[in-house]
């Protein structure tokens, strides 16, 4: 029972970085219809940007660990908006007239860019996070010892999680968001811009998954240029899991990912835990062809 | 002045033009209907009006300004409102977020409360049903819907694409009484239909349109009486 609660909390903790990841996939898929490939780089170099600030400005010195990887968090998220409102700029918005062929090739070309400016920039190896900025401590609940980093992970991805829901959910913009993603020239006949919208998902995906590079960093301690690959692949699984293009399926699909993962990987095999998740992916999807939260409602015409 | 004045408009898709100069007026207060048979263009025509489809020529001007080259979403702010063919309710939305979508463009929110309410006597099935899905309506019910929400942005000119289509002759004699009471509110009208005879009884003027063409204009009455008008849509001509 004690490693079964391990593996929960762990696969919660892992699962809620696959969610905020997913989270970006999902948003721009249900506005434009298109996978940006540039997302799981844009992770990428969220972690390295929160490696650099952290070493150069040396914040959590500062400012104390809580309030210094805040602040950190924070800085990593707008810069990563702006690298995303920026990859929207260059590389996808002159095409939104062509064939949606090309905007594909151009993420995938983004995607090169990026992983290869972060392997200019900052070298193949892997690069290491500094080991003194968060807790080592551990805590006890009910009998189990979990570490306090694998629940920050966990509190902080809800946290940004019900953020993100409560702003689709209530918020004006939130709701044009919504409504571009069922039908762009109703949302036009409505008054929306849908310009505006697309810029809003291109600087609230990223950020998520610039925090989630982060917190990989911060929580694994080393990060790699290619470490976008895996995570994307993951992520994306989730929001097909979920059901691409709903918010509240890429958070279900990034943590039930997690815990299969998790489990998968105590209960049956380490070295095939990927395998079992795909598995897991492919018995979801022939149950349900649109993920778990898809397509709820059926079209009336 | 026209309120709404379109002038030798032209509209190509990709190659192929659709519109080949077309002349539309449409004064204050009016309701003016554009019938004609499938495939003549007058959704494209309803579109271009808005934005969402870009003229290769001619001009729009609304209240004696240019609107040809403006954004949708700016032309929706200058007071025109469609309700486009097939409805085009945000399915997965409730019946509130729907509306609430329709007053997107106002700032002023006593004004949408007071808007809503009117729009909710008008129409009070949408009243009861204000937490339920889009999509879950029935299709009277989504028309109702999509007429009230494009009623939220307090439009000077509704324009409306087949409202008619697909729903019984009593609902679409509710819909219609419904568009002449928005009207004498002051909302001016131009109603694309098929159902030419309920579109011509409602309507003041009314323009008939042919593959491209506006081929026939002329007060309702008058359309109604063409030996024309009758055989090719009112079924009652004298082969
Ligand atoms: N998106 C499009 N791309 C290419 N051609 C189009 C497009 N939309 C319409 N057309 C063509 O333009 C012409 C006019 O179409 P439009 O939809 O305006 O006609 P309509 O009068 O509204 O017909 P209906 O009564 O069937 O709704 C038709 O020949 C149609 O095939
Ligand atoms: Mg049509």
């Amino acid at each position: 029972m004690e490693q079964f609660f391990q593996q929960l909390t762990n696969g919660l903790a892992v699962g809620g970085i696959y969610a905020l990841i997913a989270l970006g996939y999902t948003m721009v898929y249900g506005v434009l219809k298109l996978i940006n490939f540039a997302h799981a780089d844009l992770f990428t170099l969220g972690a390295y940007l929160g490696l650099t600030l952290l070493t150069s400005m040396a914040l959590t010195n500062h400012l104390g660990p809580l309030w210094g990887t805040l602040l950190l968090a924070l800085m990593v998220m707008g810069l990563i908006a702006l690298v995303g409102a920026l990859l929207d700029r260059v590389a996808y918005r002159p095409l939104r007239a062509s064939p949606r062929l090309s905007a594909v090739v151009s993420a995938l070309g983004a995607s090169i860019f990026l992983q290869n400016t972060i392997m200019l920039v900052y070298g193949a190896r892997f690069q290491v996070y500094p080991q003194n900025i968060l807790p080592k401590a551990a805590i006890e609940l009910g009998g189990l010892s979990i570490p306090v980093v694998r629940l920050m992970v966990l509190a902080t991805s809800v946290i940004m999680m019900a953020a993100l829901y409560l702003f689709i959910q209530k918020t004006k913009i939130g709701t044009a968001i919504r409504a571009a993603a069922i039908d762009q020239g109703a949302a036009r006949l409505m008054g929306i811009d849908v310009n505006r919208v697309i810029l809003m998902v291109f600087l609230v995906g990223p950020s998520l998954g610039g925090l989630a590079g982060l917190m990989v960093g911060l929580y694994y301690g080393q990060i790699n240029f290619t470490m976008g690959w895996n995570y994307g692949l993951k992520a994306f699984t989730a929001a097909i899991l979920g059901g691409i293009g709903n918010i509240p399926g890429a958070m279900v699909g990034g943590l039930l990912l997690g815990i299969i993962e998790a489990m998968g990987a105590a209960y049956l095999s380490m070295a095939w835990k990927d395998a079992i998740a795909f598995c897991v992916l492919i018995m979801i999807l022939i149950v349900r062809p649109t993920g778990l939260l898809g397509e709820r409602v059926a079209e009336k015409v | 002045m026209a309120l709404l004045e379109v002038a030798g408009l032209h509209v190509k898709y990709g190659n192929i033009e659709v519109l080949h100069g077309v002349d539309l007026r449409v004064n204050e207060g009016e309701i003016v209907t554009i019938l004609g048979a499938n495939g003549a263009g007058k959704s494209t025509t309803l579109l271009t009006l808005s934005g969402l489809v870009k003229p290769s020529g001619g001009s729009i001007a609304f209240g004696g300004r240019p609107i040809d080259k403006l954004p949708a979403h700016v032309i929706v702010k200058l007071g025109i409102a469609q309700v486009p063919e097939g409805r085009r309710i945000f399915n997965t939305l409730t019946v509130q977020e729907n509306m609430n979508l329709g007053a997107f463009v106002s700032k002023d929110y006593e004004q949408v409360k007071k808007t809503q309410d009117w729009i909710y006597a008008l129409l009070p099935v949408l009243s009861e049903r204000r937490q339920q899905l889009g999509g879950t309506l029935s299709g009277g019910e989504q028309q109702m819907l999509a007429i009230g929400r494009a009623l939220m942005s307090r439009p000077k000119i509704l324009l409306l694409d087949e409202p008619s289509l697909g729903l019984a002759p009593l609902l679409v004699k509710t819909i219609f009484q419904t568009l002449r009471e928005i009207n004498t509110t002051g909302v001016t009208i131009v109603l694309v239909e098929q159902n030419a005879r309920a579109a011509l009884k409602l309507a003041h003027r009314a323009y008939v349109m042919e593959l491209g063409n506006i081929v026939l204009e002329g007060p309702s009455p008058e359309l109604m009486a063409n030996s024309e008008v009758q055989a090719a849509y009112l079924g009652t001509g004298s082969q």
